[in-house]
């Protein structure tokens, strides 16, 4: 298949129609309206449906019916309405029901701004909703790593039946990259416990979380943390750039590990040996990768777009044995390359 | 005794729904509005393609008792969850159960905006002007004066307004099909509530848009009644407030 030009968010739209996604519910919010716009153009030329609801509350919950009525569905939101998503992600997690979240960060808190943020890590990944469960989360740094993710996420999201989110932001949802979309063809999974009408002839199935007998409840929590456990185990990816000789590491991701690229550039001119570590799983966090450089590096400079956040994951997956620092941005600041680059030459010094 | 070959079935239970009692307090008339929604579903023969939108409150646990498949929504979401279904799967024949609380006051928006879209569901209003599960709080269908656990001196319309007609409010939106409002006090309403529900449902079978039955209801536990004092109270209370009868029905009626 040839190249085409297209924006993020548009080429993230095409990628879930491609991964045989024809239904999406949601509601508008900048910075990614061109997804919805996109999929109110395209769905019912493939003969599926584009649903404008009354509020991101309702998108998550007609996400819930879709799901559970066992068909690819999905969304797509930034962080104010990602918070008003998290009621219904935590009952999908809940009821065990695969589907696909866009989120285009902004900054916040509140009603924030308009701009690109990565400040919504911790929602992303730790939760937002109540109760012991997680999102399998993929933060891609390029448009065509998004093509890429999306069809990703969705089979994780069945193989797995849970949740899957992509965690975009401003920039990545924005830009114009040329991307080829893979020609294969979706996925299929049993399906036999969504709700399709008996037919008359299996046991009635229901979608539900609710267990009122706390031992009950227990089991299933435990079965959650199982699944989790398995993914940790099988789903991490991570990208490591120059770090076969490294003896510091940068760590960041998404729009900011762009941005370090060019700064690694430019430090490796001048004679440093940094390399970066980019994480692609946000959940599951690639602890593994991380792992491999205990010993090896010397201190590893975390960068984000938010106060602070990846940092923590940071310094549990290296159990506090190496040094973390840190420079953020936020707000809908963006890091230059030079400014990374300055910091990063003042820590060295600092260690001399 | 007679001879058996005389004899005919005139009544038996209806085939959706279990062989179970039920979790509901005596006297509570969600099991009546069971059966009936479980009797047209079988009378239009669609078991086979139904899905029930289970809400929160006391009828969350629903799926027990009808042998359909069934979501569970999160509070006041049932319309979206619906939605949802219906959308993805045109075929289904979808419906939301929901209380007060569920529907007109944390799902109002829900409410609306699926019958303002025409929704090909049907949604079935159970109105017994207070919170069951949750132990008798107001609910935004409580009568003024009315008293419950957190209007302790009786609804004051001073304080937080005046209960909601919601048969009224979705009746004057251009999309819905059938909107009527029946009651479960007596056998004859229970007739006319029952020829309400079919109706309801044989409408999306048609695939019309948008079908809405209220029922008034009894909560003799909450109310602080006996089962006969609660049927008495509905009648007396409720209905002057809440009148029976059609409000919108686009083939015939008013």
């Amino acid at each position: 298949m040839q190249k085409v030009l297209m924006k993020g968010c548009e080429a993230i739209g095409e990628a879930a129609i491609k991964s045989g996604c024809k239904y999406f519910f949601g509601y508008p919010i900048t910075p990614q309206n061109e997804i919805p716009e996109y999929m109110s153009r395209r769905l019912p030329q493939v003969g599926g449906v584009y649903l404008q609801s009354e509020s991101e509350v309702a998108a998550i919950n007609m996400i819930f019916g879709g799901a559970g009525a066992g068909i690819r569905v999905m969304t797509s939101s930034s962080s104010p309405g990602i918070s008003l998503y998290s009621e219904g992600l935590s009952y999908l997690a809940g009821a065990g029901l695969p589907c696909l979240i866009i989120n285009v960060m902004r900054g916040g808190p509140g009603l924030g701004g308009i701009q690109p943020s990565q400040s919504d890590y911790f929602q992303a990944t730790k939760g937002g909703g109540h109760g012991d469960y997680r999102l399998i989360v993929f933060a891609p740094s390029t448009v065509q790593e998004a093509v890429d993710l999306v069809s990703k996420a969705f089979d994780l999201a069945d193989k797995y039946r849970n949740p899957a989110m992509i965690l975009a932001d401003g920039i990545i949802g924005q830009m114009m990259e040329p991307v080829i979309f893979p020609e294969t063809k979706p996925k299929e999974y049993d399906k036999s416990w969504a709700t399709t009408g008996r037919q008359g002839k299996r046991p009635q199935n229901i979608v539900k979380s609710l267990l009122l007998n706390p031992e009950e409840l227990e089991k299933w929590n435990w079965e959650l943390k199982r699944k989790y456990d398995t993914i940790r185990e099988t789903e991490q990816m991570a990208e490591e750039y120059m770090l076969d000789d490294a003896d510091y590491m940068i760590a960041a991701y998404g729009t900011t590990a762009r941005i370090c690229r060019t700064s690694i550039q430019q430090l490796r001119d001048e004679g440093y040996k940094v390399g970066m570590l980019r994480p692609i799983t946000l959940f599951p966090f690639p602890d593994k990768f991380f792992a491999r450089y205990m010993g090896k590096i010397k201190f590893i400079f975390d960068v984000e777009m938010s106060t602070g956040q990846m940092i923590e994951d940071v310094k549990l997956s290296t159990l506090c044995r190496i040094p973390v620092h840190f420079h953020g941005r936020t707000g809908g600041m963006v890091p230059s390359p030079e400014e990374i680059a300055e910091k990063f030459k003042e820590l060295v010094a600092k260690e001399k | 005794m007679e001879n058996i070959e005389n004899m005919k079935v005139v009544f038996q239970k209806t085939e959706s729904l279990y062989e179970r009692s039920t979790h509901y307090c005596p006297g509570c008339t969600h099991g009546i509005a069971h059966r009936l929604v479980a009797e047209a579903i079988d009378e239009l023969g669609v078991a086979g393609r139904a899905v029930g939108i289970a809400p929160v409150g006391c009828s969350v646990l629903m799926y027990n008792y009808l042998n359909v498949d069934f979501q569970e929504a999160p509070h006041g979401r049932a319309p979206a969850l619906a939605t949802g279904v219906k959308r993805v799967r045109p075929d289904t024949i979808v419906f939301t159960y929901q209380g007060d609380g569920d529907l007109a006051s944390i799902g109002t928006a829900e409410i609306i905006h699926a019958a303002n879209r025409g929704e090909k569901i049907t949604v079935i209003f159970i109105n017994n002007a207070i919170y069951g599960m949750t132990g008798g709080q107001m609910a935004p269908t409580t009568l003024i004066g009315q008293k419950t656990s957190t209007t302790p001196y009786g609804r004051d319309a001073e304080l937080i307004g005046y209960p909601i007609r919601m048969a009224e409010l979705l009746s004057t939106l251009k999309a819905p099909s059938y909107i009527v409002r029946e009651s479960l006090h007596k056998p004859a309403n229970i007739i006319k509530a029952k020829k309400a529900i079919k109706k309801a449902f044989e409408n999306q079978v048609k695939g019309m848009p948008f079908s809405f039955v209220e029922l008034l209801s009894t909560c003799p536990t909450n109310w602080g009644m006996t089962p006969i004092q609660a049927l008495d109270w509905l009648e007396k209370n409720m209905i002057p407030y809440f009148p029976l009868g059609e409000f919108k029905n686009i083939d015939g009626g008013n």
